[in-house]
C-alpha cells in the first residue's frame, strides 16, 4: 500500500528521463502506472464491497505517535479508483495534447506527484498524514495551475488558488488537532467511532467551523468559489483532472469522511445544506452566464461541488447514496467534457462557445461522445446522471429540515444545468458552421479520444446497468459516509413520481433557456455589476493590505541598523521579564556574601576592573590586554572552584584568542568616537538594566531548584560503567558523545568558514 | 601590509625548537590520560595547536606547516571520521549509536589495559580541535603575508 | 559566592551589551568576547560553586569522595569555550571582510545589503 501511494512520487522523479527516452509515446508509457494502480485498487473491491474496511499501518514518527496508516473502505476506494482511473486517461491524453511543449517532462513530474498526493489524501487513516497530503495537493496544484509560468494571469491564478486553499488548510489543521485532542486519537478509524464524544464536547462548534473552512476553500464553496474558474489558466488536462475529478473533491471527501463523527447535527445540516445549495445555484447560474468553454465547465463543477456538499449535509441514507452516485456520475461526465474542451481547443482553436458551431462533420467522434457526456450532465434517461439526479430530487424532497429551500434551489439549478448541458453538447457541433480560429483537418488522435470515449460510455453503461456499481462500490461508499450500511439502492426507473415530473419540467425549461441563450445572458447582464462587491474583491483588498503591512513592518523593523535590532530585542526582553516577575509577585532572592575569601574577592575585582577598562579604553591594544585579563581571571575562578579542565581550556583558548586578535584586529582601523554623549548614556542605561536583570535572575535561579540534577547519575556511573575517573571527560566522550560530535562539527564548520572567506578573497584578487 | 610575522628573537627561536617536541609530547600525554585525570581531547588539542602557533611565531609559517606534516583541513576531516566511526561498533551489537564498547588487554609490563571506543572518539576530538584552530590561525597568518 | 558571582555575571553582560551597541565593529567583537565569558560564568554559577572538590574519582575507587562539583556544567562550559573560539574567529574574519568591502569601521555604513 505504501508503495502504491509513493509510486507516483517515485515515477515523478524519473518521468522527465522517461519522456526523453520515449518521445511522443511518453504519455502512454507513463500512464501504465495509474492503470496498474487502478487494477491494484480494484482488487480490494470484493472485500470492501462486502462491507469490510482495511487498515494498514507503518510506524512513521513513533515518538510523536504518528503512524503512516491507510484506511481502505468504500469511500476511499471509490476515490482511489476515480483518481487512478481518470489519471490514466489524463496522462495518456496529456502526452498528445502537450506534445512538443518544452516543459512536458516537468508536467509529468507535477501531475504524477499530484496523483500520488491525492491518493495519499484519500487513503490516509492518520490525521497528520492526511493533512500533509492535503497540503501537498495544494502545492502541486499551485504548480500545475501556474504551469504556463510565463503568463502573468496563470501566475496570479495559481497564487490565488494557493492562498485560498492553504489559508483554509491552516484552519483545517487546527480543527483536526482539536478533534484529535477531544477523541484522544489521530487515527480516523478510531475517530469515526467516537462521534458522540465529539458532538457533546464544548469544542464541537469550533471544530466544525474550522474543518469546514478548510473543506469549503478546497472545494470552492461560496464565498470561496472564485478561485476555481480562475484555475482554468492551467493546461486543459490539468483542469480536467484537478478541477473536475480530484483536487476540488478533496474537500467533499473530507466532509463525507467526517460525516459519521461530525454530522447529524443541526449545525452541520444548516451549514452544509445552505452553503451547498447556494454554491450549487451560484455555480450553475455563473456557468450559463459564461461563454468561455472552460469557464462554463468550471462553474458547473462549482455547481456539482455545491450539490455534493448539500447532500452530505442533508445526511439521510438516500442523500448519502445520492451524493456517492452524483460524485461518480460527475467525475465521469466532467472528465470527459473537459477533455473534449481540450480537443476543441487543440483541433479547432476554440476557447469560447460563441466561436463554435457545426463542427459535427469535422469532429464526428468527439461530437458523439460530447453528446453522451452532456446527456449525463443534463440528467437525461438512461444516463447514469439521470439516476443520480432522480435520487438527488428524492433526497432533498425528503430532507429532515430546510426541505423547501433546498428543493427550490435544486430544481432551479436542475433547469439551468439542462441549459448548460445543451450549450456544451449541442452548440459546438450542430447548427450552422461557424468560422473557427483553426480549421480542423482531422479528428483528434486516439490518445486524446480514449479518455472522453471511455468516460462518457461508462456514464451510459452505469445508467443502463446500474446494478454494476450499485451493490458493492457505491453502497460500501455510502455506508462509510453514513456510518452504517445503507438500504437505498439505485434503479433507473422509479415509476411516475414527483422526481420524474421535476426532471421533465427541468428538461423543458432548460431547453427553452438554451434556445434563448443570448437573450438570457443579456437579461441577466446586471449581475456583472455585482462583481464589484464579490468575494474576489475582498480577496484582492486583503492581499493589498498584506503587502502594505509587510512594507510597513520591513521599513520599521528591518531598518538595517544592528544596534536598533539589539535594542528592540533587549528592551522587549527586559519588559517581558519585568512583566512576568511582577505578575508572579516578585522574586525570591537569598543573598549572602558569607564565606567569600579575600583572594576570590581580589580576582573578582580584577575581572570587573578589566572589563570596565576594555569598555572605556580608546586603544585597541589596551582593549585586547584587558580582555586577556578578564579571560585569565575567569580561568582562575574555574580553577578555584573545582573545574580544573575548564580552567585549563580557558587559559589555552584565551591565549589563542589573543593571537588571533593580534593577527586580525590590528588590520582594522582604530576606534572612532562616533556616538554623541547622549546616545552613549542611553546605551549605558539599557546595558545596565539588562545586566541588573541577568544578575537578579541568576540570584533567583541559584536559590531555587525544581528538579534533581542528572549529574548524580554521571557521578555515580562514571567509573563503574564509563571506566574513567575524570567525570567531565567521561561525559564528553562517552555519556554525551553525540552532543560532543555536534560540537566538533560546529568547530570544524567555523574553521572551514574562516578558510573559505579568506581564500575566496584571494581568488577574487587574482582575477 | 608586509609586517614581519615572525619575531626576531634568538632566545624564542632556540626555545621553540626545544619546546615544540616537549609540548607535542605533553599534548599526547594529556590526551591519553584525559579519561582519568584532567586532560582529554579538547585540552590536548589546544595545547598542540598552541605549540605549533608558538612555533609559527618563532620561526615562520612554512616551518610550522612542516611540523604539522598534514594539511589542517585533512586533520579536521579525519577527526570527524574518527568521531563518527567510534559510534558505529555499538550498532553491530544492537545497541544505540555511540554506546561505548571496551576491549581489555593484558600487556607484559603495563598490566591490564582497557581500550574503548571513547578513546577513539577522544582522538577524533583532538584532531578536529588541532585541525580547526590551526586552520584558522594559519589561514589568518598567510593572509597577513 | 553565588551572590557575588551573580553581580560579576551581570557586570559582564552589561559591559558586553554596551560594547555591542557601539557603531565600531571592533567594539562589537570585544562585546562578543565579554558576552561569551559572561554566559559561561552564568552557567558555572548556576551549577553551584564548590571549593576543592573536582569531579574526579580517586585511583582505585569507584565513587568520588564526598560531594563534588557538577561535572555536567563543566562539560558544557568546556565545549562552549572551544566553540566560542571557533565562532569568534568566524565573526572576526567576517567583520574583517565586511570592513574590506565597505571600507568603514562604522556599522551605520553597513546597513545596505547590496554593497
Amino acid at each position: 500500500m505504501l508503495l502504491a501511494i509513493l509510486s507516483g512520487f517515485l515515477l515523478a522523479t524519473v518521468a522527465p528521463a522517461v519522456h526523453r527516452q520515449t518521445g511522443m509515446n511518453s504519455g502512454w508509457v507513463l500512464a501504465i502506472l495509474p492503470a496498474a494502480l487502478f487494477l491494484y485498487f480494484l482488487s480490494f473491491l470484493p472485500a470492501v464491497g462486502s462491507g469490510e474496511s482495511i487498515v494498514i499501518s507503518y510506524p512513521w514518527v513513533p515518538g510523536l505517535d504518528i503512524q503512516l496508516s491507510f484506511l481502505v473502505d468504500g469511500l476511499s476506494l471509490l476515490f482511489a479508483l476515480l483518481i487512478s482511473g481518470i489519471g490514466f486517461f489524463i496522462v495518456a491524453y496529456a502526452g498528445r495534447y502537450l506534445e512538443g511543449h518544452k516543459d512536458l517532462g516537468r508536467f509529468y513530474v507535477l501531475i504524477l506527484s499530484f496523483m500520488a498526493s491525492m491518493l495519499g489524501l484519500v487513503l490516509s487513516d492518520n490525521l497528520i498524514s492526511l493533512f500533509v497530503f492535503w497540503e501537498l495537493t495544494s502545492i502541486t496544484s499551485y504548480l500545475l495551475i501556474g504551469f504556463n509560468h510565463e503568463d502573468a494571469t496563470a501566475r496570479r491564478s495559481a497564487l490565488q488558488g494557493l492562498f485560498v486553499t492553504v489559508g483554509g488548510g491552516l484552519a483545517l489543521l487546527t480543527g483536526l488537532v482539536m478533534m484529535a485532542v477531544v477523541t484522544g486519537s489521530y487515527e480516523l478509524s478510531e475517530i469515526l467511532s467516537s462521534g458522540d464524544a465529539l458532538r457533546d464536547h464544548g469544542w464541537y462548534v469550533a471544530i466544525v467551523l474550522l474543518v469546514l473552512l478548510g473543506c469549503f476553500t478546497k472545494s470552492a464553496q461560496v464565498p470561496f468559489h472564485f478561485w476555481l474558474p480562475r484555475a482554468m489558466a492551467a493546461p486543459t488536462p490539468v483542469s480536467a483532472y484537478l478541477h473536475s475529478a480530484t483536487m476540488v473533491k478533496a474537500g467533499v471527501y473530507l466532509m463525507a469522511r467526517l460525516n459519521p463523527s461530525l454530522g447529524a447535527t443541526d449545525l452541520w445540516l444548516i451549514l452544509l445544506g445552505v452553503f451547498g445549495a447556494l454554491t450549487m445555484f451560484t455555480g450553475v447560474f455563473m456557468s450559463i452566464r459564461s461563454t468561455g468553454v472552460k469557464q462554463v465547465l468550471a462553474y458547473s463543477t462549482v455547481m456539482a461541488l455545491g450539490t455534493l456538499t448539500m447532500l452530505i449535509g442533508v445526511g439521510t441514507d438516500t442523500a448519502i447514496m445520492a451524493a456517492m452516485a452524483f460524485l461518480l456520475a460527475h467525475s465521469l461526465y466532467k472528465g470527459a467534457l473537459f477533455l473534449i474542451a481540450g480537443i476543441l481547443d487543440h483541433e479547432a482553436g476554440c476557447k469560447d462557445f460563441l466561436q463554435t458551431g457545426g463542427l459535427r462533420h469535422a469532429l464526428p467522434i468527439t461530437a458523439t461522445f460530447a453528446a453522451i457526456a452532456a446527456l449525463s450532465l443534463g440528467g437525461v434517461i438512461p444516463m447514469f446522471g439521470f439516476v443520480a439526479k432522480e435520487l438527488l430530487f428524492e433526497a432533498v424532497l425528503e430532507a429532515p429540515s430546510l426541505s423547501g429551500l433546498l428543493s427550490l434551489l435544486t430544481v432551479a439549478s436542475a433547469i439551468l444545468v439542462v441549459a448548460v448541458a445543451a450549450v456544451v453538447g449541442i452548440k459546438p457541433y450542430w447548427g450552422p458552421r461557424v468560422e473557427t480560429p483553426k480549421t480542423p483537418h482531422h479528428e483528434a488522435p486516439p490518445a486524446m479520444l480514449a479518455g472522453p470515449a471511455v468516460l462518457a460510455s461508462l456514464g451510459l453503461l452505469f445508467g443502463v446497468g446500474v446494478a454494476m456499481v450499485d451493490r458493492g462500490l457505491l453502497s460500501a461508499a455510502a455506508g462509510a459516509v453514513y456510518g452504517s450500511p445503507v438500504e437505498t439502492y439505485l434503479s433507473l426507473w422509479h415509476g411516475f413520481n414527483l422526481p420524474l415530473m421535476l426532471s421533465l419540467l427541468s428538461l423543458v425549461l432548460g431547453l427553452t433557456i438554451y434556445f434563448n441563450w443570448d437573450r438570457f445572458r443579456t437579461a441577466t447582464g446586471f449581475m456583472d455589476d455585482l462583481k464589484r462587491f464579490g468575494p474576489e474583491r475582498a480577496y484582492d483588498k486583503s492581499m493589498d493590505g498584506l503587502v502594505s503591512i509587510s512594507e510597513w513592518q520591513t521599513r520599521v523593523l528591518q531598518n538595517g541598523y544592528l544596534r536598533y535590532y539589539l535594542l528592540t530585542i533587549l528592551l522587549s526582553t527586559v519588559a517581558l521579564v519585568t512583566f512576568s516577575i511582577a505578575r508572579a509577585g516578585g522574586l525570591e532572592i537569598q543573598m549572602s556574601l558569607a564565606g567569600v575569601r579575600i583572594q576570590e574577592l581580589a580576582i573578582v575585582a580584577v575581572l570587573l576592573l578589566a572589563a570596565l577598562v576594555s569598555v572605556t579604553t580608546s586603544s585597541r591594544l589596551g582593549a585586547v590586554a584587558s580582555l586577556g585579563a578578564v579571560g585569565f581571571s575567569v580561568a582562575l575562578i574555574y580553577v578555584l572552584f573545582s573545574a580544573a579542565d575548564v580552567g585549563i581550556t580557558q587559559v589555552l583558548v584565551e591565549t589563542l584568542t589573543v593571537i588571533m586578535l593580534v593577527l586580525v584586529l590590528f588590520r582594522l582601523p582604530g576606534f572612532l568616537g562616533l556616538t554623541p554623549q547622549a546616545l552613549r548614556i542611553r546605551d549605558a542605561v539599557v546595558a545596565l538594566a539588562f545586566g541588573v536583570m541577568v544578575a537578579l535572575l541568576s540570584l533567583a535561579a541559584s536559590s531555587t531548584r525544581f528538579a534533581d540534577s542528572i549529574s548524580e547519575y554521571f557521578i555515580r556511573e562514571s567509573e563503574p560503567s564509563g571506566f574513567g575517573r575524570n567525570i567531565v571527560n567521561v561525559i564528553l566522550v562517552d555519556f554525551r558523545a553525540l552532543d560532543t560530535l555536534g560540537e566538533i562539527v560546529v568547530l570544524a564548520l567555523a574553521a572551514v568558514g574562516v578558510y573559505a572567506m579568506i581564500k575566496l578573497r584571494a581568488e577574487d584578487n587574482r582575477k | 601590509m608586509t609586517r614581519e610575522l615572525n619575531i626576531q628573537s634568538l632566545i624564542l627561536r632556540s626555545a621553540s625548537q626545544l619546546l615544540l617536541p616537549l609540548l607535542l609530547m605533553f599534548s599526547i600525554f594529556l590526551l591519553l590520560r584525559g579519561h582519568d585525570e584532567p586532560g582529554g581531547g579538547f585540552i590536548a588539542g589546544l595545547v598542540a595547536a598552541s605549540a605549533i602557533a608558538l612555533h609559527m611565531f618563532a620561526q615562520d609559517i612554512h616551518q610550522a606547516k612542516r611540523v604539522l606534516y598534514a594539511d589542517p583541513r585533512d586533520l579536521v576531516g579525519w577527526g570527524l571520521v574518527f568521531g563518527v566511526i567510534s559510534g558505529v561498533p555499538a550498532i553491530f551489537k544492537g545497541q544505540a549509536f555511540f554506546t561505548s564498547q571496551w576491549l581489555e588487554f593484558t600487556m607484559p609490563i603495563l598490566g591490564k589495559i582497557k581500550v574503548g571506543t571513547p578513546l577513539i572518539f577522544d582522538i577524533g576530538v583532538y584532531l578536529v580541535v588541532v585541525g580547526s584552530v590551526l586552520l584558522i590561525l594559519l589561514t589568518l597568518a598567510e593572509a597577513e603575508d | 559566592m553565588e551572590t557575588l558571582m551573580a553581580f560579576v555575571v551581570g557586570g559582564l553582560f552589561a559591559a558586553a551589551i554596551y560594547m555591542m551597541l557601539r557603531r565600531s565593529i571592533v567594539k562589537l567583537v570585544i562585546g562578543l568576547i565579554l558576552l561569551s565569558n559572561g554566559a559561561n560564568l552564568l552557567l558555572f554559577t548556576q551549577a553551584g560553586m564548590l571549593r576543592g572538590a573536582p569531579p574526579l574519582v580517586p585511583l582505585g575507587a569507584t565513587q568520588p569522595e564526598g560531594v563534588v562539583a557538577d561535572p555536567l556544567a563543566q562539560a558544557l562550559i568546556l565545549t562552549a569555550i572551544v566553540i566560542g573560539f571557533g565562532v569568534l574567529a568566524f565573526a572576526v574574519v567576517l567583520i574583517h571582510r565586511a570592513y574590506e568591502v565597505v571600507e568603514a569601521d562604522d556599522m551605520d555604513q553597513m546597513k545596505d545589503t547590496d554593497t
